[in-house]
């Protein structure tokens, strides 16, 4: 080259120096950012662990709430309320979900499928406090009083979309030859769609509506005016009913020590619970063949 | 009857025996199809209706307030139950700047892990990093709400409010002028920094991970270190789709309940102050419902709940749109 | 109800008979096919009479698969896709309205290019798929089951190999062995008509002689109709060759006609590899 460039290299050496420590340091930066991000998860769940292991015990799962400065209260009714109200927006939540995944997997591309996919994701965008309001002028409201339906309706707003989505990707996932495969048999297109393409999509659409489950399980918002909290033990659909949530929440807020340590406990069972929920979820999608045939 | 022989076959004949009698049986299925067909649509519209229903359902039950107070409702800040006088400014206002700080705090945060996730880390630190962050959208907004009123505000009282007010002397600025009891938009902020990162983070890993090798290996190739690589080449391709992420992160911020509630004072004030407690819009109904004195106070904070239900609408659309043409420019 | 099933495939005529005019088994008279705009089939007329085994060639994108997919009905589950003209089974039109496609699939099965056995049933369950589905009256009992699933295995040549396994899942078995299944899974409900669709092209050399083995003894049980790109496959076991180009049918005659005095000289260019 030209005897110019003589004097640049030292200038261009410095620039690729500079260049590179920039480089490293951002690197770095990313990595500080990875660990500043799990801080919070680990501090949490460490935290959760040491105030909360102490107070779960068998008293807790069986007893019902005492008054504050009382010892040996429970959170029973809120264990079995928070199952009860699961349960019943699970019922109305995943046959819907499932069937509108159906529709929107099947009918991907008419006009009507795009704006139901696209409503489904505005629905899934909603504050759960919106869909508590919901549930309060439709269900609670009329009556004048307060119920577990109302929160399990809620909750099924909530799970839909969840739902929906998940199972939309687990039927598209399905390759096509199957389906032909069972059409050219002389399966008519429902018995193609349910009993073949539905049945092997079956593991993914479990995991996801598991984790749909798990999801609504911890949410308290759209449950404070509908199922309201029960202090009593109550699985009737039509009274308010004790929920996990609602019981952590209002320990929280409260002065007392020992009802922060329950709230703690209470908090430790509802995390152990998603976790479970989340397992299972993982469970189910082993095939039920195991691998390798024989 | 059941012979299905293959015997001379004119025009006019019905396909072998047996299968004329399946025939009849086989319209059957048709009609099974049909049924199916119905079904599975009604399934589907049934997320329009309740759409719909919810729309509804939030206006309906703050008309009341709506119509009376009008569009003031959202500008006054004047709430007092006792002379029915309400305005939600206040709820706004600390929505707007609770969701601001947490974005402001979570997005480098966020899109920092995404990145070290896609290009940077080996692959047996990547797996258990992803797993934990994504863990933390896991957790119920309630517990957040339990670990931020038992454990985060008074670590924030104790250390972090005094630290940046008597050892970094910035009590002066009216950022963080006034009393610092540890409820207080900070706080708020904070927690929900926490809890929107996730969100953000796993839309800009989906989005780096789409940018396809070739752009990554052209910038290498034309001797760019690997930090401008992902400047340069990496990040751009993928803007929209991370501003998507931030806008979706936006959208959960704006609905947060329980942790901002149990964290951020539930005071009706406007201020300045960062150590000052506040209200979002959807603590303010949270915390308000179960005390609320009359009719109008109800309709009132169902009102708010309204004014919620479309920003959080507007916010969505927006970020959908934006993840969309993302995926759109990906495929062109 | 196992040797009624077998025995509803009756002896079929010589081929002398046929050459004395019994009627075509499946006929297409100026079927043209597309998918949206675009023509894959353009105005076919052939026929193929029962107990043979007709092949379809011709180069990559000709329209082939398209073609064969018309005759049991299967183009019409493709969204956009279109079929004109006339095709006859048995003399009868299958696009005739009110004839259902269901029913013409029960009686024209199709085995494809790939392997594609029910991911969650077992072996047995797999072949047995298309026996479930017969309206109540035709359906067999669990015995009665059992016994088609074993005679479809043998037929299918995999009998001996999976025996001892039929309720394994069967997606654990070979790609070999997986489309030999489906061919026993086709061959269960006793159709009239086998549709293949290039089915050794994913196959290792041992597995394609078996199918070839197993096609050319299926000749005398039922009429088979098979798309393959493998120009000495077809030379091998097929009884008459159609050509195809470009969606045009341009040559259709005996297999050693085809291949030793074609008469288009496009069918010659094919045939001695100058494209395709």
């Amino acid at each position: 080259m030209s005897s110019a460039a003589a004097p640049a290299k030292p200038a261009v050496r410095r620039t690729l120096r500079r260049r590179k420590f920039t480089s490293n340091l951002m690197i770095a930066l990313t990595c500080v950012a990875a660990l500043l991000a799990t801080l919070p998860l680990i501090l949490i769940l460490t935290q959760l662990l040491r105030l909360g292991a102490t107070s779960v015990n068998w008293t807790f799962f069986t007893h019902m709430p005492v008054p504050a400065g009382e010892s040996g209260g429970g959170m029973a009714n809120a264990i079995a309320g928070t199952v009860m109200i699961v349960a019943m927006a699970s019922v109305i939540g995943l046959p819907v979900g499932i069937g509108a995944g159906l529709y929107l997997a099947e009918r991907g591309s008419a006009r009507l499928a795009t704006s139901v996919r696209f409503l489904s994701d505005v629905l899934n965008g909603m504050p759960s406090i919106v869909l508590g309001i919901f549930a309060w002028q439709l269900l609670v409201r009329p009556f004048k009083h307060f119920s577990a339906l109302a929160g399990g309706v809620a909750l099924a707003a909530m799970m839909i979309p969840l739902v929906t989505r998940t199972t939309e990707e687990m039927i598209r996932l399905v390759p096509v030859a199957t389906r032909e495969a069972a059409l050219a048999l002389g399966y008519s297109k429902w018995r193609t769609s349910l009993s073949v393409v539905l049945r092997t999509a079956l593991p993914g659409i479990v995991t996801g509506s598991l984790v749909a489950v798990a999801r609504i399980a911890g949410e308290t918002a759209p449950l404070l005016f509908t199922a309201l909290g029960n202090p009593f033990w109550s699985l009737s659909p039509t009274r308010p009913i004790a929920a996990l949530p609602l019981q952590i929440y209002s320990y929280a807020i409260s002065p007392y020590d020992d009802q922060h340590a329950q709230a703690w406990a209470g908090a430790l069972v509802l995390i152990a619970l998603v976790l479970v929920i989340s397992l299972a979820a993982r469970f189910a999608t082993r095939s039920k063949f195991g691998t390798g045939g024989d | 009857m059941t012979d299905g022989a293959i015997g001379p076959a004119t025009p006019a004949t019905p396909l072998s025996g047996a299968s004329a009698r399946r025939r009849s049986r086989i319209d059957v299925s048709v009609g099974g199809d049909r049924i199916y067909g119905w079904l599975t649509t009604a399934f589907a519209l049934i997320v329009p209706i309740l759409l719909g229903a919810i729309a509804w359902a939030v206006f309906r039950a703050g008309w009341p307030a709506l119509h009376r107070f009008g569009i003031s409702f959202f500008t006054e800040s004047d709430w007092d139950p006792v002379h029915d006088r309400f305005g939600a400014a206040p709820a706004v206002y600390g929505t707007i700047v609770s969701s601001a700080i947490a974005i402001v705090l979570a997005t480098p945060l966020a899109v920092g892990v995404a990145i070290f996730l896609s290009e940077f880390a080996p692959p047996r630190v990547r797996q258990p990093i992803a797993f934990l962050v994504d863990l933390l959208a896991a957790i119920p907004s309630v517990v957040y709400g339990l670990w931020g009123i038992l454990v985060f505000v008074p670590f924030l009282r104790e250390h972090v409010m005094s630290f940046i007010r008597d050892t970094l002397h910035l009590g002066g600025l009216p950022f963080f002028s006034g009393p610092a009891y540890g409820p207080s938009m900070l706080a708020a902020g904070c927690i929900l920094a926490i809890m929107i990162l996730p969100y953000i983070s796993a839309v800009t890993r989906e989005v780096l991970l789409a940018v396809p090798r070739s752009q990554r290996e052209a910038a290498l190739a034309l001797g760019a270190t690997r930090w401008e690589m992902i400047w340069d080449a990496v990040l751009p391709y993928a803007r929209s789709g991370i501003i998507g992420g931030i806008i979706l992160g936006l959208g959960r911020a704006l609905g947060e309940t329980m942790a901002v509630t149990m964290v951020i004072g539930n005071a009706h004030d406007i201020s300045a102050s960062l150590f000052a407690p506040g209200y979002t819009m959807a603590s303010l109904i949270a915390n308000e419902f179960t005390e609320a004195t009359n009719e109008l106070h109800v309709s009132s904070l169902m009102a708010v709940g309204a004014g919620l239900f479309i920003v959080t609408v507007i916010v969505n659309v927006i970020a959908r749109w934006l993840v969309w043409r993302t995926a759109r420019g990906k495929s062109i | 109800m196992a040797p009624a099933v077998i025995e509803r495939v009756v002896p079929i005529a010589t081929t002398a008979e046929l050459e004395a005019g019994a009627p075509a088994c499946v006929a297409t008279e100026s079927l043209s096919a597309s998918f949206g705009s675009a023509r894959a089939v353009r105005d076919v007329s052939f026929s193929v009479n029962s107990g043979q085994v007709t092949a379809i060639i011709g180069p990559s994108g000709c329209g082939k698969s398209t073609l064969l997919r018309c005759l049991n009905r299967m183009h019409e589950t493709v969204p956009g896709a279109r079929v004109e003209g006339v095709v006859r089974f048995e003399g009868r039109n299958i696009y005739a309205p009110g004839v259902s496609a269901i029913g013409v699939r029960r009686h024209i099965g199709m085995v494809f290019q790939r392997p594609t056995p029910f991911p969650t049933m077992s072996i047995r369950d797999n072949v047995a798929a298309g026996l479930k589905i017969l309206p109540r009256a035709d359906r067999p009992s669990k015995h009665e089951t059992d016994a088609v699933v074993e005679d479809a295995l043998r037929r299918a040549a995999l009998w001996d190999e999976v025996k001892d396994r039929l309720d394994a899942s069967a997606i654990a078995l070979s790609g070999g062995q997986q489309q030999r299944l489906c061919i026993a899974r086709a061959l269960a409900t006793s159709p009239t008509v086998l549709l293949l669709d290039e089915p050794t092209a994913s196959l290792d050399p041992i597995s394609t002689q078996k199918v070839e083995e197993l096609v050319y003894e299926l000749k005398s049980q039922l009429t088979v109709i098979i798309v393959t790109h493998n120009m000495q496959q077809a030379a091998r076991i097929s009884d008459r060759t159609a050509f195809l180009l470009a969606g045009e049918l341009i040559e259709y005659a005996a297999t050693n006609t085809i291949f030793t005095t074609p008469s288009d000289p496009r069918t010659e260019a094919y045939v001695t590899g100058r494209f395709g």
